[in-house]
């Protein structure tokens, strides 16, 4: 594996720290009750989309799911538009429409994110097919959860991106939970990477906390995706801190999460990027400083977000169908 | 116009040509696409014309099919997802309501999903219960989606053409009952507007509103009940939604009798919206109670024997339409019909 820059590293750095800053507040703002749209918080995985994005241009798209906080910051996408869209504002991403799980940044290639389970990975399919027809190399990229591999539509995904050797990248979150269930209450066994073979795709099992490992698998197959060498799977073992839903910790779900949660937690993705950084030579009082600017960044994102009016009530039918006058 | 007899399969061929001719991200997906025998004569040798790339028999993945389609629009592409059977495309639902329906709302209209869907009717011939369904009507229910369903040759290839130009999901349903209707159709590309539908034959005594294989059968009932005397309007609905409003009022208001015509099943079907906004916007027009012909809701058979009481057609159009007119003359509310519109 190359070293990564210490530029990288950094800006990967940054990039969950605005992903964690920004959870962390919005679960107190939920917990007080300022904010009613179901938010899934992403806190503990930030390394998976911290280290995929890295590794993508501009112009190379993704896909979420209901847990995309963290996929829209790492793709670029402004913080405080994401804000007003958790607040119901007109403001927001999606004009007050969409919520925590309608998520999208086209300008910086999100091209959307959604709550049914695998309903977004034939959709980056389809986008990497508009790659080819199109004569371009961009690549697309699907984030989708452990819960999404138990869905027939991944399947089928799986193998039409495999038959076509499309240029895209499937992203598995593994965080060990679907919802209140865990991986062992779902599977017989622990073999979701195994899938990528049984369809003809390189299948590659990656430390999900461990940024610069994602990013590394992640470049490889960004490269082979954008050189025609079609699909790859990505398995990220990841853990997710907070419950399915909400600021909760979730500690009564599934038979063993209490014993798991203390031990998920000693691996925290951003501490151990930290130890990197200050071991390549960074002061902590840098790093330190880096803290400060993302949790003024999450406080202005507030302030934009309680500002900002409301879609007025006669907007209510407006979007039901396309019109360029509106899109605007 | 140059016009020439074609079949109403070969104007949907003709369309998926020109428009690929003509617009590089027009691209066909779809189970059966390479086949005649899945999609008749509709789309011969489309695949070797534009090429194997751009014309894509799918695996047997009807939900990820029409979700690369929707991915595909949405990195501005103009699909076509045929489904060579309504049946097998439910298990594409979920991609067509959950994503494609609701997606440039819930984004908040800043993306459009320029994506046609092209479910086939495929019934008769003692194919039974999942080999026959006509389920349109669900469609019309789901706001976001635009649902039509052309009658004539000239609306086939026309339809299909507005159908891949407009910037919304489009379901372009055909009936392959349909399939060997000939008519003069324009060389040329052109669009019959989605939204408009076309009065088929003017008359006074009566109404009938009909979409689809329904209007040919109309058209039949006309003729006869002309013999006796009965002078009966056709609409061809075209476009079930958006719905006409307003050509199908004004027919209401003119002839103050009607019967609703559709080849799906009765309850909550087509048939049942439109005459509720007959009743909601034309009341004082009417003179009997709207009758629907629809099927029984019963799952379609096999049997020729059942098969020929399950399908409805131009007899039960003209039974409807005399049922109608004697209600004018026996039904409580007849004194309305004195009164001015």
């Amino acid at each position: 594996m190359d070293d990564i820059p210490i530029t990288l590293l950094r800006a990967m750095y940054v990039t969950m720290l605005r992903i964690r800053r920004f959870e962390e507040h919005v679960a107190r703002l939920v917990e007080r009750g300022e904010i009613k749209t179901p938010c899934h918080l992403y806190i503990g995985q930030e390394a998976v989309a911290a280290g995929i994005c890295a590794a993508l241009r501009v112009d190379d798209q993704i896909f979420g799911t209901h847990r995309s906080h963290g996929h829209y910051l790492a793709k670029g996408g402004d913080m405080q538009a994401m804000m007003a869209e958790i607040y119901g504002k007109r403001t927001g991403c999606s004009r007050g429409r969409g919520g925590s799980m309608h998520l999208i940044a086209p300008e910086v290639g999100l091209l959307g994110t959604v709550p049914i389970v695998s309903g977004t990975i034939p959709l980056a399919v389809g986008a990497a097919l508009a790659a080819m027809l199109q004569g371009c190399d961009r690549v697309t990229v699907a984030f989708f959860g452990d819960g999404a591999m138990e869905e027939g539509t991944a399947h089928e995904s799986l193998n039409l991106a495999a038959h076509r050797r499309l240029p895209v990248v499937f992203v598995c979150e593994n965080n060990l939970y679907s919802s209140h269930l865990s991986l062992f209450e779902r599977r017989a066994r622990d073999n979701i990477v195994d899938a990528a073979a049984a369809h003809g795709l390189v299948g590659i099992r990656v430390d999900g906390n461990d940024a610069e490992a994602v990013h590394a698998a992640a470049s490889q197959a960004v490269a082979r995706a954008r050189s025609g060498g079609g699909a790859t799977f990505l398995e990220c073992r990841t853990y997710r801190w907070r419950g399915h839903v909400g600021p909760s910790w979730d500690l009564d779900v599934g038979v063993k999460r209490k014993d798991e949660l203390r031990e998920w937690l000693s691996r925290d993705p951003i501490a151990r990027l930290r130890q990197s950084l200050v071991s390549a030579g960074v002061p902590t009082e840098v790093l330190d400083r880096l803290d400060d600017d993302v949790q003024a960044e999450v406080a202005r994102a507030e302030a934009y977000a309680k500002q900002s009016p409301y879609p007025a009530a006669d907007e209510l039918t407006m979007h039901v169908f396309y019109s360029e006058d509106a899109s605007r | 116009m140059n016009t020439r007899p074609l079949t109403y399969a070969q104007a949907i061929r003709e369309a998926l040509a020109q428009m690929m001719e003509r617009d590089p991200r027009v691209f066909v997906i779809g189970q059966g696409v390479w086949s005649p025998w899945y999609v008749g004569t509709s789309m011969q040798d489309l695949d070797r014309q534009f090429g194997r790339e751009r014309v894509i028999d799918s695996p047997v993945s009807e939900n990820a099919t029409t979700g690369v389609g929707i991915g595909a629009a949405l990195a501005g592409m103009r699909p076509v997802v045929i489904h060579p059977r309504v049946d097998f495309m439910l298990l594409a639902v979920d991609q067509l309501v959950n994503e494609a329906a609701n997606w440039c709302y819930m984004f908040g209209g800043q993306v459009s999903v320029p994506i046609v869907i092209r479910p086939i009717i495929n019934r008769g011939g003692e194919q039974g219960a999942q080999h026959s369904q006509a389920l349109h009507a669900w469609f019309m229910h789901v706001p976001g989606l635009k649902v039509v369903m052309p009658a004539t040759p000239y609306d086939a290839k026309g339809l299909l053409v507005a159908s891949i130009l407009d910037d919304n999901p489009v379901l372009y349903v055909d009936d392959r009952w349909l399939y060997m209707e000939t008519a003069d159709v324009p060389e040329e590309l052109y669009s019959v507007p989605i939204g408009q539908a076309a009065v088929r034959r003017a008359g006074r005594d009566a109404t009938v509103v009909a979409i689809s294989y329904m209007v040919k059968a109309a058209v039949e009932a006309g003729e006869r009940l002309s013999h006796e005397g009965v002078d009966v309007e056709i609409i061809d609905v075209r476009s079930l939604k958006p719905l006409d409003d307003a050509t199908i009022l004004a027919s209401v208001r003119k002839t103050g009798h009607v019967v609703v015509a559709d080849s799906g099943w009765r309850t909550c079907g087509a048939a049942a919206e439109i005459s509720a906004r007959i009743s909601e916007h034309a009341f004082d027009a009417l003179r009997a109670p709207v009758a629907r012909v629809a099927l029984p809701d019963v799952p379609a058979p096999t049997s020729r024997a059942l098969e020929g009481v399950y399908y409805v057609g131009a007899d039960h159009i003209a039974a409807a339409v005399r049922r109608v007119l004697h209600e004018r003359a026996t039904h409580p509310l007849r004194g309305r019909a004195s009164v001015p519109p």
